[in-house]
C-alpha cells in the first residue's frame, strides 16, 4: 500500500474476477461511516476471444464511474489514485477465481493427521484441493504416481511427520511425486511449484530429491508437534505462489496485479477472511455458505477456529445433476409439497446442466430448484462437519466424568446449539424471490439449533470485503453489516425428545415499541414474529426474549433452563421452529404434503394460491 | 445484464474449421505445412514415460535404507527384466541371503538410502495425435503438435457421449420428429454416423453399437436411458472419455425434443459425406460442446457462411427456442423486447420478451431462458 494510514483511506474500489462475471464495488468514508456506494459488473474477459482479464475489470469500472459520477480510470485507463474530491480512489483492491481458480494437490503421512493439516492449510488458503496422497490411503505407490501425473495440479503441497519425528515416510511422498514428474495445469515454461511444509530433520532429503524437478520451497511444519497446527506460513506461501505462478499464467493479470495495491487473493480465501474478521471482532461462532452453480463452500468459526470446506461437485447449474445423483429423487422431493412425474424431473435437471444460466419461470420450477438447494446445502455441511473437527491423533486428557461419555478422537466442532450467526450466500439464496424462501432453505439445510441469527450477501461482496479487512478492518466491518448482509432475522429451535409433549417452550418478547407478545409454541408448529429494523442506525431491531422451554428441551442453556436473551429482527423477522431436532418429516405422504403446507403458509414462503393450484 | 440470453449453438453450411492437435507432452510432429491428411492420419507422436513401480528394497532384503544401495545388484540406469534380482544382501557370514527380484520390465531410476526404494520404470508408452479432420496442416508446433484446417459444414450440440470418430452420414428419420428406435438399426449402418430426429430410444443405442454404428445425432435423449447406458448418474457434464464404441451427438437437450428444422436439413443434405464427430462435452468455464464436421470437397471453398445467430443480439423477429418449463423445447419468434424487469409466476424478477409460439400462442418468457436459432 502506497503508505496510507487507514484514517487516511476514503474511498476504496474492489474487483472480484470470478469465471463468468467481474464484479466492482466503491466504498466511501461518508458522514462518519464506510459504506458500499454503487457496484458495477461485466462479464470476465480471461478466456477467448479477449484473453486479457483487465477488459472485463476495465468495464465492471466503466459501469462504477457511470452510476456513481465519480471518475476513476484516466484517458489511458489508468486508475486514478489518491482520491481528490470527486475523482480517484485512495486503493484498488482485487480477488480472483477466474480459470478455474486455484487447484492443488496435498500429501501428507496419516491421512487423518498431517495430510488433513495440508488439505486444511489449502483449502483455507482458497484452494480446491483435488486429491490427498496419504501413505496411508489405500492405493498403491504406483497408482499414487498415476494419479499426481494424471491430474496437473496448479501446485503441491507436501507435509508429513512433527519436527524430530521420523523423516522415511515423507521422503517416500517426495520420491513419489519426483518420479511423477508432474506438469503445471497452465503453461508448459516453468516448473510446478511444490511447497515441502514438514519434518524439519527431512527438509535435506527433501530437497535433494526433489529440487531438479520442481519449483520447490520450503516453509514451517504445518505440524510441528501432534498437538498444534501451524497453518498459517503455509497459506501464506500458497498465495505467494498463486500470484507469482498461476496468476502469472493467466491471460492479462500480470497487468492486473500491477494495478492492485495488495496481492490479489483466491476468492474464497477472501470469503474466509471476512467470516473469520466479523467472528473474532463480534466473539460469535458464525458460519458461513456460499453455493454457486459448480461447488459450495462452507466456512465456520467455531472455538475460534476458522475451516473452510469446498464441495466440489454440489452446485445449482453445472454441477445440479449430482446434487441429485448424490442425495436421491425421495430426498429431494419430500421438500416437494406437489407430485411430479420422475422421468419428467430427470430430463428438466440434466437440461438445467447442460444450459445452466436458465431461471425459473413457473412456482413449480421455483419449489423444485430450492429443494434441490437444500440437499445441496445439506451435503455440504455434513462434508463440513466431519472435516472442522478437533486435531486427531491427539492424546486426551480425561476426568473421570468423560468416562461416562466417551468420544472418538476426532470430534467435529461443529455446534448448531452455540453457533450465533448463519450467512448464506449464491445465488439461490441471495436471489430467492422471498426473503422467507432464503431462510426456509436455510433452516431447512442447517437445521440450525437454539438461537441463531440468520443473513443472506445480498450482492455477493464477502470476497472483496475480505481482501480489504487485511488492510482496513473497520471499513469491511461497517460495510458487511450495513450493506453487504441482507439481515432476515433469527431462528429459535428447541432441542430434544418430543414424546410427551404438547409445547415445546412458553415465549416472550417485549417489543422496540413497548409492546409485548407472549405465547406458547406447540409441537410440529413454525411460528413467525415480525421484528424489522431499527430506523434510526437501519441495524436490525432488538427484542428483550424470554424463552422458557419444556423440561425436557434446551435453547441454548440446557434442558428446561429459561434463556433470556436479546434477539435480531432482519426482513423476515423471528422464526419460531417448533418442528424438533432432530429433526424428521411425516413419513405418511398426505401428513408431509400438509405439513409442508402449514409451514410454508406460516412463514409466507410462496404465493398461498398458486401452490394450492399446484397440489 | 446485456448477456442475459444464452447465444444459440453454431450451425452453419459452410465454415472455415480449425482444429489444434496437440500431444500431452513434446514429442515429435510428422507431418508438414500444406499435407493433406485424412481423419485416421497419425500427425505427431511421442512416448509417454512408462509407469513407476516403487519397491521397498531395505523392508525386502531385511537391512537398513543405507545400506541397499551395497545390495544392489544393478544401477541407475540399467534395464532390467521382470523376475530378475536387483538386489541381494548376506549375513551371519554369508549363510543367509534374502533377494530382491524386479516386478516389471524397466529401467533402475532412483536408489534411495533414505527410504531404502528403489524405482523402476517401465517401458515408454507410445502415444499418437491423429488428424481428426480431413484437411490440410496449416502449422506446425514444433515438438507439439499441428493445426488442421478445413471448410466444412459444422454442427454445435449441446451435449455428448464419447469422443472422435468419423463416417459417412445416413439420415435414418424420416423427419426432425420422429424416434430412432431399435427397428430402425439395419446392419447396413455399420460403419456410419446416423441422423435421428426427435429422440434415440435406449434400445436402438444398444442396437447401434450391436451392428457397429459409429455415431449417432439427434434431437433428444431421455436422462434415464443415459443412466442405464453409462451405468451410472452423469454428475457433471463432463464427457468424451466414455469407451462405449459409440459417440453420441444431442442437439437440443433432454428429453424428446425435435431437432431443430435448420439442422436437420442441412445434415440431410450431406447424406452420403464424410462426417466428423466428438461427443467430448465440457459445461465450466473452458467450455466444450459437441460437434459435427463435414470437410467439404476441395474446390468448394469460400465464403464464410456464419450465422446469424452469432452476430446479432436478440431482436424483434429473431427465431427463438425455449430453453426451461413450462415451454421447454418450443419455437417461435420475438414480437416484444420490454427493457424493465417484469415479474414472473415464480415471482422473480427477470428481463422477458414476448414470444409468438409456433402453435399461434404467446407467451412471456424470461430472457434467460431462449436461445436464438440460425435462420
Amino acid at each position: 500500500m502506497k503508505g496510507l494510514k487507514p484514517e487516511d483511506i476514503k474511498v476504496i474500489l474492489a474487483t472480484d474476477c470470478g469465471s463468468t462475471t467481474t464484479k466492482a464495488i466503491l466504498i466511501e468514508y461518508r458522514d462518519g461511516e464506510y459504506r458500499l456506494i454503487v457496484r458495477g459488473e461485466a462479464p470476465t474477459t480471461v478466456e477467448a476471444p479477449f484473453e486479457d482479464v483487465t477488459m472485463g475489470v476495465l468495464n465492471a469500472i466503466a459501469e462504477v464511474e457511470e452510476l456513481s459520477g465519480r471518475k476513476i480510470l484516466d484517458e489511458n485507463n489508468k486508475i486514478l489514485s489518491p482520491a481528490k474530491n470527486n475523482i480517484g480512489t485512495d486503493i484498488y483492491i482485487s480477488t480472483s477465481s477466474a480459470g478455474g481458480g486455484l487447484q492443488m494437490m496435498v500429501a501428507g503421512v496419516v491421512r487423518s493427521m498431517t495430510a488433513e493439516s495440508a488439505e486444511r492449510a489449502a483449502l483455507g488458503a482458497g484452494a480446491i484441493v483435488m486429491d490427498v496422497i496419504a501413505s496411508n490411503d489405500k492405493r498403491l505407490p504406483h497408482q499414487q504416481i498415476e494419479r499426481i501425473r494424471h491430474l496437473r495440479p496448479d501446485m503441491i503441497l507436501l507435509s508429513g511427520g512433527i519436527d524430530g519425528g521420523t523423516t522415511t515416510h515423507v521422503v517416500e511422498l517426495a520420491e513419489l511425486i519426483a518420479a511423477a514428474d508432474p506438469k503445471p495445469r497452465l503453461g508448459t515454461g516453468y516448473h510446478l511449484p511444490v511447497i515441502y511444509a514438514g519434518n524439519i530433520n527431512a527438509r535435506e532429503a527433501v530437497i535433494e530429491t526433489l529440487q531438479k524437478k520442481v519449483a520447490l520451497d520450503v516453509v514451517e511444519n504445518i505440524r510441528p508437534v501432534l498437538e498444534r497446527e501451524n497453518l498459517l506460513p503455509a497459506r501464506e506461501k500458497i498465495h505467494d505462489l498463486f500470484m507469482e505462478h498461476v496468476m502469472a499464467q493467466a491471460p492479462g493479470y500480470s497487468h492486473l496485479m500491477s494495478w492492485t495495491d495488495t496481492p490479489i487473493m483466491p476468492t474464497p480465501g477472501a470469503v474466509g477472511l471476512i467470516i473469520k474478521t466479523i467472528a473474532d471482532i463480534e466473539g460469535i461462532e458464525a458460519v458461513g455458505v456460499d453455493i454457486g452453480g459448480a461447488t459450495t463452500d462452507v466456512f465456520s468459526v467455531f472455538q475460534g477456529v476458522f475451516n473452510r470446506t469446498v464441495s466440489a461437485n454440489l452446485g445449482m447449474s453445472y454441477s445440479v445433476s449430482n446434487v441429485f445423483a448424490e442425495t436421491g429423487l425421495p430426498n429431494v422431493m419430500r421438500w416437494v409439497p406437489f407430485e411430479m412425474d420422475e422421468r419428467d424431473l430427470r430430463n428438466r435437471v440434466k437440461n438445467k446442466m447442460i444450459r445452466p444460466t436458465t431461471i425459473p419461470q413457473s412456482l413449480n420450477e421455483l419449489v423444485f430448484e430450492q429443494a434441490i438447494a437444500k440437499e445441496a446445502l445439506r451435503l455440504a455441511f455434513i462434508q463440513h462437519k466431519s472435516f472442522a473437527t478437533v486435531l486427531k491423533g491427539v492424546q486426551q486428557q480425561r476426568t473421570i466424568a468423560d468416562a461416562f461419555e466417551q468420544t472418538a478422537g476426532g470430534q467435529t466442532l461443529v455446534n448448531m446449539m452455540t453457533l450465533n450467526m448463519l450467512i448464506g450466500s449464491g445465488g439461490v439464496l441471495s436471489h430467492a424471490p422471498r426473503r422467507q424462501q432464503a431462510a426456509l432453505m436455510l433452516i431447512d439445510a442447517f437445521l440450525p439449533e437454539g438461537v441463531t441469527r440468520l443473513a443472506v450477501d445480498s450482492i455477493f461482496m464477502m470476497p472483496q470485503l475480505g481482501v480489504l479487512s487485511t488492510i482496513h478492518d473497520k471499513a469491511a466491518t461497517e460495510v458487511f453489516n450495513k450493506d453487504c448482509l441482507i439481515h432476515l432475522g433469527t431462528c429459535i429451535a428447541p432441542v430434544g425428545e418430543l414424546k410427551n409433549t404438547k409445547d415445546l417452550m412458553s415465549y416472550r418478547f417485549e417489543m422496540p415499541d413497548g409492546s409485548v407478545i407472549e405465547d406458547k409454541l406447540g409441537v410440529g408448529e413454525v411460528k413467525l414474529v415480525k421484528l424489522g429494523f431499527d430506523e434510526k442506525s437501519s441495524l436490525p431491531a432488538k427484542a428483550k426474549a424470554i424463552l422458557n422451554p419444556a423440561k425436557n428441551l434446551d435453547v441454548g442453556r440446557g434442558k428446561g433452563n429459561k434463556v433470556e436473551t436479546e434477539i435480531s429482527g432482519g426482513v423476515v423477522g423471528i422464526i419460531l421452529d417448533g418442528r424438533g431436532r432432530p429433526f424428521q418429516l411425516p413419513e405418511d405422504n398426505s401428513t408431509r404434503v400438509s405439513k409442508l403446507k402449514e409451514w410454508m403458509g406460516a412463514l409466507d414462503v410462496y404465493d398461498k394460491s398458486g401452490l394450492e393450484k399446484l397440489a | 445484464m446485456a448477456h442475459a440470453y444464452t447465444p444459440g449453438l453454431k450451425v452453419t453450411g459452410k465454415t472455415l474449421i480449425k482444429k489444434r492437435r496437440i500431444l500431452p507432452l513434446k514429442g515429435e510432429v510428422i507431418v508438414k505445412i500444406g499435407d493433406k491428411v485424412h481423419p485416421d492420419d497419425a500427425v505427431a507422436r511421442t512416448e509417454l514415460p512408462g509407469n513407476v513401480e516403487p519397491t521397498n528394497v531395505a523392508n525386502i532384503l531385511g537391512v537398513p535404507p543405507e545400506d541397499v544401495s551395497e545390495c544392489m545388484l544393478k544401477k541407475i540406469g540399467d534395464k532390467v527384466n521382470k523376475e530378475e534380482m536387483i538386489a541381494k544382501s548376506k549375513s551371519f557370514f554369508g549363510l543367509f541371503t534374502s533377494s530382491c527380484r524386479a516386478k516389471i520390465d524397466g529401467t533402475i531410476e532412483n536408489v534411495s538410502s533414505i527410504t531404502g526404494q528403489v524405482l523402476l520404470r517401465g517401458a515408454p508408452i507410445p502415444v499418437e495425435v491423429k488428424a481428426y479432420l480431413e484437411g490440410e496442416v496449416t502449422d506446425v508446433y514444433p515438438r507439439e503438435g499441428v493445426e488442421v484446417k478445413c471448410w466444412g459444414s459444422f454442427v454445435q450440440g449441446i451435449f455428448g457421449i464419447g469422443g472422435e470418430t468419423h463416417g459417412e452420414i445416413k439420415v435414418v428419420s424420416k423427419d426432425n420428429k420422429a424416434v430412432l428406435d431399435e427397428k430402425d438399426i439395419t446392419p447396413e449402418l455399420k460403419g456410419k454416423v446416423i441422423i435421428g430426429g426427435s429422440l434415440v430410444t435406449a434400445a436402438a443405442l444398444n442396437k447401434a453399437i450391436a451392428v457397429g454404428v459409429r455415431g449417432i445425432v439427434v434431437g433428444g435423449f431421455n436422462d434415464k436411458d443415459l443412466r442405464d447406458f453409462l451405468g451410472y448418474d452423469l454428475g457433471v457434464a463432463i464427457t468424451g472419455n466414455e469407451d462405449k464404441g459409440i459417440t453420441l451427438v444431442v442437439t437440443e437437450g433432454f428429453g424428446q425434443i425435435n431437432m431443430a428444422d435448420h439442422t436437420y436439413a442441412l445434415l440431410k443434405s450431406k447424406e452420403g459425406c464424410l462426417a466428423c464427430i466428438n461427443g467430448a462435452t465440457q459445461i465450466r468455464a473452458g467450455v466444450i460442446r459437441p460437434e459435427v464436421v463435414i470437410p467439404l470437397a476441395e474446390g468448394k471453398m469460400g465464403a464464410d457462411e456464419g450465422t446469424k445467430a452469432s452476430s446479432h443480439g436478440l431482436e424483434v423477429g429473431s427465431p427463438i427456442r425455449v430453453i426451461r418449463h413450462p415451454y421447454f423445447g418450443v419455437i417461435g419468434k420475438v414480437t416484444n423486447l420490454p427493457s424493465p424487469l417484469q415479474k414472473l409466476e415464480s415471482e422473480s424478477m427477470a428481463r422477458v420478451l414476448e414470444v409468438e409460439l409456433e402453435d399461434g400462442r404467446r407467451a412471456v418468457i424470461p430472457r434467460a431462458n431462449v436461445e436464438l436459432l440460425e435462420e
